[in-house]
């Protein structure tokens, strides 16, 4: 079932006099159900589209829907997980996990079974997440990769059907992030929930998703779509890493990432540099 | 020749690395030596017999002359007044300064609305103000609130607004995520999380409304610690005005920890 559709989506933002084409025709379909990730080289506007889905932001033109409506602000369907500091430091770990029973849009339902079922999916996210022992800690007393299970568990609470994650793993060390890794594959098998994942990490991106979507700067575009030829996220393993078809998709998306990142550009005014450095030197001499 | 680690003897840390780590203990003997050190100084520079005892009184003077003060002065009277006029123009500078810095820091028509102008107002001098104030309000009590209010208000409204500007957008968004309305991201998150920051600048204003008290009191009193000190220059009482200082500057830290104190009661968080 189609959960989440954007159609020919375009955001411009004006810096001063500059135009920037954030993002041109984006057209995307997402699957109820289906892990997809976004990569490609910083400044592609890989946030900016999150941003868009989850209400944050609007498209300058075009439009996102989720189950057929469109998107016109952040909405209890879709939650968010940021890269750092939006774990609130004076909150416990439970605190934080709860924090969404404390908002209005969260208290519709006030009968004794609503809040029996909250309190019981709190201690299922803490144990889920391995957080039981510290919840009554503090954010700052716990390391980065503990803090960013606590943003996500926070996210998770009020069972959102689309889970948006911006580079949610990128602050953390490598070992770290592959224990990340296998939590939220397993999170993703038990929650069946909609999940966009945004990485500048190729390998992270296949490992995780049914999909790999690879985007282009200037303008942000959608430059190609990977189906990730791996069993389904239950049955993920660290090994498959090593795989043969994990090994050559990872090298086709790194070509096309650095085919559209324009590094070229950069490599000729290197060489424009050096050879002016050259020339400086050289007419140093001659004086 | 290499000398040998004692392997009996716990190590220690080094006291002079740089930036190195101190107990508590130690710090406190520190603190107390530096104390010490001016006592020290003071108590040698007044025994020595080159300075009259109207230009540098001794020590034991003052404490001499702080007895009297409190016994037959009435001193306690002096210190309140000064304590009420500081808490008062304080006080009234926070209520104004809390809500505007608030909104100001949070919303971008109401900054550009006020900042410029309290920008403006707050290099306008403070002590310039007094002729005007009294010329305003008179010269009882509101005329002192009013000046340390002038002197403290604006500041504290512009240290308030960055405090609130620099709450991390990604908490705010989170909240909006998870469906805040305007009102729950003000009070459920960008207050709670400024609220640290905010304390620590009310602490320094605090200081500076000190200050100002002085000022206000010098030129337009006739009670409490600033009129006291200007009123023993006329007497050259110089010991009276040590006392005078020395108690301005004691009131000044007792609030100073009162603050920190809160500041770990209500902030666990940040001390734990
Ligand atoms: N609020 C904004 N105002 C102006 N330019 C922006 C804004 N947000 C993003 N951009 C620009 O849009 C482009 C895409 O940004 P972003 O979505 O953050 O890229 P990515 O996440 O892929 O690194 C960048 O060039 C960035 O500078
Ligand atoms: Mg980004």
């Amino acid at each position: 079932m189609l959960k989440l559709e954007i159609r020919q989506g375009s955001k411009i933002f004006h810096a001063g006099k500059i135009t920037l084409h954030a993002l041109q025709d984006i057209n995307l379909s997402i699957h109820e159900n289906e892990f997809v990730t976004l990569v490609g080289a910083s400044g592609c506007g890989k946030s900016t589209l999150l941003r868009i889905i989850g209400g944050l932001e609007n498209f300058t033109a075009g439009d996102v829907s989720v189950n057929a409506a469109p998107v016109t602000g952040p909405g209890l369907d879709r939650a968010m997980v940021f890269q750092d500091y939006s774990v609130y430091p004076w909150l416990t770990v439970a605190e934080n996990i709860r924090f969404c029973r404390e908002l209005k849009a969260h208290q519709q339902d006030n009968s004794l079974r609503a809040t029996y079922h909250a309190i019981g999916r709190a201690h299922a996210l803490l144990e889920l997440m391995g957080l039981d022992n510290v919840k009554n800690a503090y954010p700052n007393q716990l390391s980065g990769g503990m803090r960013q299970r606590v943003a996500i568990a926070r996210a998770l609470m009020p069972a959102p059907e689309i889970l948006l994650m911006d580079e949610p793993f990128g602050a953390l060390d490598a070992q770290t992030r592959e224990v990340m890794h296998g939590l939220i594959l397993h999170l993703f098998t038990q929650e069946r929930s909609t999940i966009v994942f945004v990485t500048h990490d190729v390998e992270e991106a296949i490992y995780l998703a049914n999909r790999v979507v690879v985007m282009a700067p200037q303008p942000g575009r959608i430059d190609s779509i990977y189906n990730v030829p791996l069993p389904p996220a239950g049955q993920r393993h660290l090994d498959m890493k090593l795989a043969p078809e994990f090994l050559s998709l990872k090298k086709e998306i790194l070509q096309r990432i650095r085919a559209t990142a324009r590094v070229h550009t950069d490599a000729g005014l290197l060489d424009k540099l050096t050879k002016q450095h050259h020339h400086d030197n050289e007419e140093g001499r001659s004086l | 020749m290499p000398d040998t680690p004692h392997s009996a003897a716990p190590r220690r840390a080094p006291l002079w690395a740089v930036r190195g780590e101190m107990s508590r203990k130690t710090h406190v003997i520190f603190a107390v030596l530096g104390f010490c050190a001016v006592l020290v100084v003071w108590f040698g520079l007044a025994e020595s017999g080159w300075f009259s005892k109207v230009f540098l009184p001794a020590p034991q003077d003052v404490a001499q002359r702080f007895y009297t003060w409190l016994a037959e002065d009435d001193l306690l009277k002096d210190v309140s007044i000064s304590i009420y006029r500081v808490m008062g123009g304080f006080m009234l500078a926070v209520i104004v300064a809390l809500p505007l810095g608030l909104m100001i820091g949070t919303f971008r028509p109401i900054q550009a609305f006020f900042e410029p102008v309290i920008e403006f107002a707050r290099y306008l001098p403070a002590v310039a103000f007094v002729p005007l104030v009294m010329l305003w309000v008179g010269i009882d009590e509101g005329s002192k609130i009013a000046i340390i209010w002038i002197g403290t208000f604006f500041q504290m409204v512009l240290m308030i607004s960055e405090d609130v500007r620099r709450v991390p957008k990604a908490q705010i968004e989170a909240a909006q995520t998870m469906g805040a309305t305007r009102e729950e991201v003000i009070t459920k998150v960008i207050l709670k999380s400024a609220m640290p920051s905010i304390m620590d600048s009310l602490r320094i204003t605090m200081g500076w409304a000190w200050t100002y008290l002085v000022v206000a009191e010098l030129v337009a009193a006739n009670s409490g610690l600033g009129y006291a000190i200007l009123k023993a220059q006329r007497f050259l009482q110089t010991d009276k005005i040590f006392v005078g200082i020395l108690l301005i500057g004691l009131i000044g830290l007792v609030m100073d920890q009162l603050f920190r104190w809160v500041h770990r009661r209500r902030f666990p968080w940040l001390h734990a």
